[in-house]
């Protein structure tokens, strides 16, 4: 079909101009890096009565000894070739910790969206169902709490409740206990490894493992989604064609399902995009609290030990990623509203 | 009583808003017979379509009937509730709504939308429901309708969705169909085209219909009997050749009167009192301009291509004096806007000249126009005066901006001064200036917009359908407004319109635009009276004329 064809362009063009706002993002977290206080040398030294010779040593090791347009030089040649550079921390080449990270951040931040959007979706809709409503009331300030009580709280307070109390929640440390032998790595998804696996005691260890981290981000995002929802429902819900639609009595569910919500989803399209990206970076909290060995919290720990290529490395990735997430929105637009695709 | 398929008996209804309680409709009595087709006219906030959408229970949620009730064979509606009122909507009664293009589900293929609504009253299959509506689009004369099926509102012109919206409308065959002004915003032909197939269709399938429209014209040609409303009241209920004969109520006389017809001048169009005030003016003979003298505005073969595509406009040329008025017609796509924003220098052409008083403006670029010393000699005037004024400037802030950034006065007293006398031109009462737009009216709205647009005292005005979003008594208060400022102040007039009885009356020249090009010029009257290309024929043939209502009524 055309319209294949046409989106494929598109989303090729998106790409390619989406390259300079990548580089320029290179560039400047390698500057930002260089300016901010600290100096790995020091932090990396042997120890805190480690000699000059010594540091100066580590510094030429680095490469810091050279100026820093030099630096960048370096820095972009070895991008160019792929090379992310070696973190000091793990002793690890950033690409690869990076890849064995992202997959946990992933799968951690696709569960706490799907879980805002079926929590938010519909709580939206009913809201505008009946504006005004004890309902309507109801929705907001659970989405205000949500909105009010950070991760890292909500996160507490639900391992006080589920883990401390109830007892009915694994212990919180990482994607999935000691004890249980881990599927053969294909999507790098604990939770659908294990299916493939056909482990299904496993599936439901790592899914158990999984639920607290995910509901303590989805809280957080279930606010603007629950808004979004709202607001363009009620749009949708006041247009001139769901009121054709009820000229001709179609039945409830066909209006407010077909016509009503199918137009008003479209911009929840847009903001679902925006919450991922935002939550994939900033859920280092919620890693934090639950031991979750994302790549959130290993950029953190590089950060605050001034390792500069992890940090590099992830803003780099969570740029691509924005990117991504952007195109992949984009396309689903497209698909939903048949008013895109021509422009 | 009982032969009667609906009676509405003593209808209020009124919204609960923000300032309280609004009563829309007051008393609304009325009776439709089967296969009728009955005219509701009246001006906005007269409660009309209230009246329409309280019949089919489609009021908004702050609307309630408060009194009387609405018999449907019998039934009243107002009572109905769950099942018995989704039997009633679509399959007994149906309604087509104005801006068709808005009213179908913009991302759902129409041949669907017409399936839903078959499939809810029909216990058929889908294929079954599919076919039935591609019968629909055949008996609405869509071209194609086996394409057309999976086509998207988006994807069809203004006249084409509102066939769509007919042939959702009947696809249950009701008994009732209301049409609240189903062609208004469409091209007089495609209008003509549509109620032609609308008429067609009511009399082929025997449904009575209620026509709501502001047009009078439009509803004497379609209709038998036609009821006047004015502020949620019935004022007089007669057929065509009556009202138009001899109206009753005053309301229906200052509304015979200010509907354009083919004969009617402005002066016609106000009642005695209203024409009072400036009437030494109006009547000051026009000043013959000495010959030799040369043209204010003289445009050579323009052309303009948007990216890609064909030229909107291709070798236009014309010529204005000082002091003229020149009507630029044509359908939508004609050209006619790109034409006057090109002139008035918002947009760039592609090719040709503008020569303004000597002075070739057209290879100024259009963005920075605004910094040339013509920028205050040709204004514009725009379409909607809602969307038209900033919503956070007073009236006298819309006023003075231009004289603050044209004229270069500074706050103070001259300004106070100039922005009251440009009030006190266009008729703006000057206690309406700290207010916002949305604390105007449409009438009030458009003065606005005029005012601003002469307050510096421009010599050429360029008006886009400066009063299409007007009812028609304000319309006829604009357009004396305007042929006054004409004259007063010398002011030449490119008047774009696609109401030719409004151009007749106003333009001493028309042109006529078809695709880009002209298809004919000329003295208006001549050129109405006597049209040289089928093209213009067909225009003007187009135009409902309410003179010749009654006899097609009466032919019926």
């Amino acid at each position: 079909m055309t319209g294949l064809g046409a989106t494929v362009a598109r989303a090729g063009r998106r790409l390619l101009s989406s390259l300079p706002a990548l580089f320029g993002v290179l560039v400047f977290t390698f500057l930002l890096m260089r300016v901010l206080p600290g100096d790995p040398a020091v932090f990396f030294a042997s120890g805190p009565n480690a000699g000059k010779e010594e540091i100066e040593q580590i510094r030429k090791q680095m490469g810091l000894d050279k100026s820093v347009p030099e630096q960048l030089v370096f820095y972009l040649s070895d991008i160019g070739r792929g090379n992310l550079g070696r973190s000091m921390m793990t002793g690890q080449p950033v690409l690869k910790d990076l890849r064995e990270r992202l997959p946990a951040s992933l799968e951690l931040t696709f569960t706490a969206l799907l879980i805002a959007l079926i929590a938010a979706v519909p709580l939206g809709v009913i809201a505008a169902l009946k504006p005004g409503s004890l309902v309507d009331h109801g929705v907001r300030l659970f989405c205000a709490l949500g909105v009010c009580v950070p991760t890292f709280v909500s996160g507490l307070l639900l391992i006080y409740v589920f883990y401390y109390l109830l007892g009915l929640a694994p212990d919180p440390t990482g994607r999935i206990d000691v004890f249980t032998s881990l599927p053969p790595q294909r999507t790098g998804f604990l939770s659908i490894d294990f299916l493939l696996a056909g482990d299904i005691e496993g599936w439901w260890a790592a899914c158990k493992q999984l639920i607290l981290p995910a509901v303590s981000m989805a809280l957080f995002v279930i606010a603007p989604l629950a808004r979004i929802t709202r607001a363009s429902m009620l749009v949708s819900l006041g247009s001139d064609f769901v009121r054709t639609a009820r000229s001709v009595g179609l039945s409830w569910q066909k209006v407010v399902v077909t016509y009503a919500l199918r137009n008003a989803i479209l911009p929840v399209i847009t903001i679902a995009g925006i919450v991922f990206s935002t939550m994939l970076g900033a859920n280092v909290l919620v890693e934090k609290v639950f031991s979750w060995p994302g790549v959130a919290s290993y950029a953190l720990d590089a950060l605050l030990s001034s390792d500069y290529a992890p940090v590099q490395g992830f803003v780099l990735l969570m740029a691509g990623i924005f990117v991504l997430v952007n195109l992949v929105v984009d396309i689903c637009y497209g698909i939903a509203d048949p008013r895109v695709s021509i422009g | 009583m009982s032969e009667m398929l609906l009676e509405i008996d003593d209808l209020h209804v009124s919204f609960s808003t923000r300032r309280g309680l609004v009563e829309a409709v007051r008393g609304v009595t009325l009776a439709v017979e089967a296969g009728e087709m009955l005219g509701l006219v009246g001006e906005s906030g007269s409660g009309k379509s209230v009246t329409g959408f309280a019949t089919t229970r489609l009021l908004d949620s702050a609307g309630r009937v408060t009194r009387g009730r609405i018999l449907f064979r019998g039934q009243d509606v107002t009572k109905l509730r769950g099942d018995d009122l989704r039997q009633l909507q679509g399959a007994a009664m149906s309604m087509i709504f104005q801006n068709p293009r808005a009213a179908l589900n913009p991302i759902r293929a129409i041949g669907l939308q017409i399936a839903d609504a078959i499939l809810t009253h029909k216990r058929i299959s889908k294929d079954a429901a599919r076919a039935e509506a591609r019968e629909l689009l055949r008996a609405v004369q869509i071209r194609d309708p086996e394409t057309r099926m999976n086509a998207y509102p988006h994807e069809l012109s203004g006249g084409m969705c509102q066939r769509v919206m007919i042939a959702i409308a009947i696809s249950c065959n009701p008994a009732l169909l209301i049409a609240d002004e189903p062609t208004t915003g469409l091209d007089v032909t495609t209008q003509k085209v549509v109620m032609d197939l609308l008429a067609e269709i009511a009399a082929a399938r025997g449904m009575a219909t209620i026509l709501i429209t502001h047009d009078l014209g439009l509803a004497a040609r379609y209709c038998r009997g036609i009821a006047v409303m004015e502020r949620g009241r019935i004022v007089e209920e007669a057929s065509p050749r009556t009202l138009f004969g001899a109206p009753q109520h005053a309301y229906t006389r200052r509304l015979v009167a200010a509907s354009p017809t083919a004969t009617s001048q402005i002066e016609d169009l106000v009642t005695e009192e209203e024409r009072e005030r400036h009437a030494a003016v109006v009547s000051r003979p026009r000043q013959e301009l000495a010959h030799g003298t040369p043209p204010l505005l003289e445009v050579r073969k323009l052309a303009k291509r948007f990216d890609e595509g064909a030229a909107a406009v291709a070798d236009f040329s014309m010529t204005m004096a000082g002091g003229e008025s020149v009507g630029l017609v044509g359908e939508s796509g004609s050209g006619k806007s790109t034409t006057s924003r090109m002139i008035c220098r918002l947009i760039d052409p592609s090719e040709g000249e503008i020569v303004f008083d000597g002075q070739s403006i057209g290879h100024v670029a259009s963005r920075d126009f605004h910094r040339s010393r013509f920028r205050k000699d040709i204004q514009m005037v725009f379409q909607d005066p809602n969307e038209s004024l900033n919503p956070r400037f007073t009236a006298f802030d819309c006023i003075a901006h231009p004289l603050m950034r044209l004229d270069g006065m500074r706050g103070g007293d001259a300004l106070r001064k100039r922005v009251e006398d440009c009030a006190d031109r266009v008729g703006l009462p000057l206690d309406l200036l700290p207010r916002f737009p949305h604390q105007l009216s449409g009438g009030q709205k458009a003065r606005v917009g005029i005012a601003r647009a002469i307050a510096c005292r421009p010599r050429l005005l360029v008006l886009d359908e400066p009063t299409a979003a007007l009812d028609v008594s304000v319309q006829a208060v604009v357009l004396q407004l305007l042929d006054r400022l004409r004259r007063e102040n010398d002011i030449a007039l490119l008047f774009v319109s696609h109401d030719l009885n409004v151009v007749r009356m106003l333009c001493d020249r028309t042109i006529v635009l078809r695709n880009g090009g002209i298809v004919e010029q000329g003295e208006s009257r001549a050129l109405f009276d006597n049209p040289k290309t089928d093209y213009t024929r067909k225009l003007v043939e187009a135009i409902p004329h309410i003179e010749t209502g009654p006899v097609l009524a009466a032919a019926l």
